[in-house]
């Protein structure tokens, strides 16, 4: 049998000032059960605060969750953080309440893949292991 | 035979004369005779009929009773809604105040009967909207207050002597109240003359919403004040609106729902009692706010039962004597988390069937959901359609016509014995902990929680349960639809008018009145006085509560 190669670190993240995480929390849990390493920063973190914990970890993905309707700053903001700290190569996606008019603005600023309300864990699961396995690093 | 079903017969004219005579003198049910569809005669209470044995006319007696008496499983008002519909009151709120002024005249407009005020992020957390916390949120999830001046905004052109408001906000609770009776005394009403709610329910704030500031024991001593100060000067108030909603939207069972809220509902009184208050000075006043969810039955059951284990609680526990300190008096909104993205037309259908389990478990007011809340703040159009959906319950369906019409049936009987026993559990569990603090701060009731979440979102993936559109009766995409957008620009001029109000206010008077909020935190005077002069002065949300934020710190959360 061939060894076990460990799945990628991912951060899951709640920017902002919104404290809705029952998705947040729910994704982490299907992630782990999936068999990655995931860190959950808890709420109302600034984009500092989860760029910082990201580089830390040294995670192969973020997911941010937010429901205020605050995601066109703060994704932008994450995003334009992981590109000074020389982590542009972290995948981003995202889920919460996002109005589909957003997405092609989000795909356009990096962000891999938006997740809203009604999707399936194993579409979230099937969707990060292809993102993931493109990136992955010779 | 004849005998047994005489005590009943007797109990119940009993209850006409003491009960429904003296309310009707004071006002008269909205009709005289009310009647089905087809012409039918309905009364005001349906018992059980025929052979009732004295042993089970007792048992009706003490476990589901007469409508306004104890235990008040079949509701808090004698003739419930014959006498009075629920107050329809729609959450709305967005953008600046003057837009959420205009949305407000709408709504009123449209026959809604109450104004529910929604504010922004940084107005329930206390940033101001040019803090760097701030950025992205400023008027997003509902109207942006910083000073008084935009309260004043707020309601401009509508009387506080004649509009009820429930406020939605925690953690700044006593900002905003005392906001809203500064804008009140400006309008020539006495504190005396106002009517409304005030969430002011911080533990599940802990436990659920994330909303918190401090930490919980002097965010407590908050809430106290404002206990205090209400029932001095405020005295048709309601004070508190202990939450189960939010509970419930991040995964609890309806049995959890009802335990967690009653375990916070001891909580808080417990904290009141404490600070020298006396339980029926101020119970009367406390109000509960519960979520409706799609299992008609189930959830009406757990109205039923809320009201049921609350007034033992009340009774027993507490010791209270009057018997409005018995009652538990909620508000209800439909499920936010059943809404869906997908064929949003559906949750039209979702709202009206949680409507109808409010109703049928006797609300006293409802919010009900608009159809695109899955993916942005409502549009007036969906919101018209969710308070139209509230009046064809109320004037089409004929449920208001009785009281508790599902009482006596075996299984909403029994689901209302199995969720009361559910919570009861539930509140010994966290008794054992030492009450909800310790609970909330060892993560316990976050963890119970969770796991219901979790086997919630399992049984869907599973196909377990199905939820239309979702995972089964799947159509490909949904054509777009016309969303609320919050323009960018709200934030820059919210920013300018709070420069402006710091420009041309007296900022002597403000430094004193925050110099003193300080150092009432410090000691154990009552802090509303303090934070009231504050705001009369102008001094923002912010101003407000990084001085207490000095004093009290921050709460941190809690992992498992």
């Amino acid at each position: 049998m061939p060894a076990r190669v460990p799945k990628p670190r991912i951060l899951i993240g709640k920017p902002g000032l919104d404290g809705h995480d029952r998705g947040a929390k729910y994704v982490a849990h299907v992630l782990r059960d999936a068999g990655y390493e995931v860190v959950y920063t808890g709420i109302r973190r600034s984009p500092e605060q989860i760029v910082d914990a990201a580089v830390q970890e040294d995670v192969a993905a973020i997911g941010l969750s937010l429901l205020s309707g605050a995601h066109n700053v703060l994704f932008k903001r994450i995003i334009d953080l992981l590109k000074e700290r020389g982590a542009g190569d972290v995948l981003v996606f995202g889920g919460g309440t996002i109005p589909p008019d957003d997405l092609p603005g989000l795909e356009k600023l990096g962000v891999a893949a938006v997740f809203t309300p009604g999707t399936s864990a194993k579409t979230i699961i099937e969707t990060i292991d292809r993102l993931l396995a493109g990136r992955a690093k010779p | 035979m004849a005998e047994s079903s005489d005590a009943l017969r007797a109990a119940q004219e009993k209850w006409e004369r003491e009960q429904v005579a003296p309310g009707l003198e004071k006002s008269p049910e909205l009709r005289e005779r009310f009647e089905t569809a087809s012409g039918r005669t309905v009364d005001r209470l349906y018992l059980p009929e025929g052979d009732v044995g004295d042993a089970a006319a007792r048992a009706y007696q003490e476990k589901i009773g007469f409508p306004g008496q104890y235990p008040f499983t079949r509701g808090v008002q004698p003739t419930m809604h014959r006498g009075r519909l629920w107050t329809m009151r729609q959450y709305a709120g967005f953008a600046s105040a003057e837009e959420s002024n205009r949305r407000y005249k709408f709504l009123l407009g449209q026959g809604t009967t109450g104004l529910s005020v929604a504010f922004d992020l940084p107005t329930q957390i206390g940033y101001d909207s040019d803090d760097p916390m701030a950025a992205g949120e400023v008027g997003k999830v509902g109207v942006a207050i910083d000073t008084l001046a935009d309260m004043e905004a707020l309601f401009e052109g509508i009387p506080l002597d004649k509009v009820s408001v429930s406020m939605t906000i925690n953690a700044t609770a006593a900002v905003l109240l005392a906001m809203h009776i500064a804008v009140a005394e400006k309008q020539g009403v006495a504190p005396a003359k106002l009517e409304g709610t005030i969430q002011n329910d911080i533990l599940k704030e802990y436990i659920a919403r994330g909303t918190y500031i401090f930490p919980p024991r002097p965010s407590l001593r908050l809430v106290s004040d404002l206990f205090a100060h209400c029932t001095a000067h405020v005295p048709n108030w309601n004070m508190i609106s202990i939450s189960g909603y939010h509970i419930r939207e991040a995964g609890a069972s309806a049995g959890q729902e009802i335990g967690v809220t009653l375990a916070d509902a001891i909580c808080y009184i417990e904290t009141a009692l404490a600070a020298g208050l006396k339980v029926d000075d101020f119970a009367p006043r406390l109000a509960f706010f519960f979520a409706a969810h799609s299992d008609l039955f189930e959830e009406a059951a757990k109205f039923r039962a809320a009201r049921r284990l609350y007034a033992r609680i009340m009774r027993e526990r507490f010791k209270a004597k009057n018997p409005r300190s018995w009652m538990l008096r909620f508000h209800t909104q439909t499920g936010g988390v059943t809404l869906t993205a997908q064929q949003p037309d559906n949750n039209v259908v979702r709202v009206a069937i949680q409507a109808l389990a409010a109703v049928l478990g006797g609300t006293q007011s409802l919010h009900t959901n608009s159809k695109d809340e899955a993916l942005a703040l409502p549009t007036e159009e969906a919101v018209r359609v969710a308070l139209r959906t509230q009046q064809v319950i109320a004037h089409e369906s004929g449920v208001a016509n009785t009281v508790d019409p599902l009482a006596g049936s075996y299984y909403v009987e029994k689901l209302t014995d199995e969720l009361e026993a559910e919570a009861e559990a539930c509140i010994k569990a966290i008794d054992a902990l030492g009450g909800v603090v310790p609970a909330i701060e060892r993560g316990h009731i976050q963890r119970e929680i969770e796991a219901s979440a979790y086997r919630f979102g399992q049984s869907i993936e599973r196909g377990e349960r199905v939820i239309v559109g979702v995972n089964k009766f799947q159509e490909g995409q949904d054509p777009p639809m016309e969303l609320l957008r919050i323009d960018e620009g709200v934030a820059a001029r919210q920013v300018e008018r709070l420069r402006h109000v710091r420009a041309t206010r007296d900022n002597a008077r403000v430094k004193n009145a925050l110099e003193a909020v300080a150092r009432g935190a410090k000691g154990s005077e009552n802090l509303m006085p303090l934070i009231l002069e504050a705001v009369r002065a102008y001094a923002s949300v912010g101003e407000i509560c990084n001085t207490l934020r000095g004093v009290f710190g921050e709460h941190q959360e809690s992992f498992s």
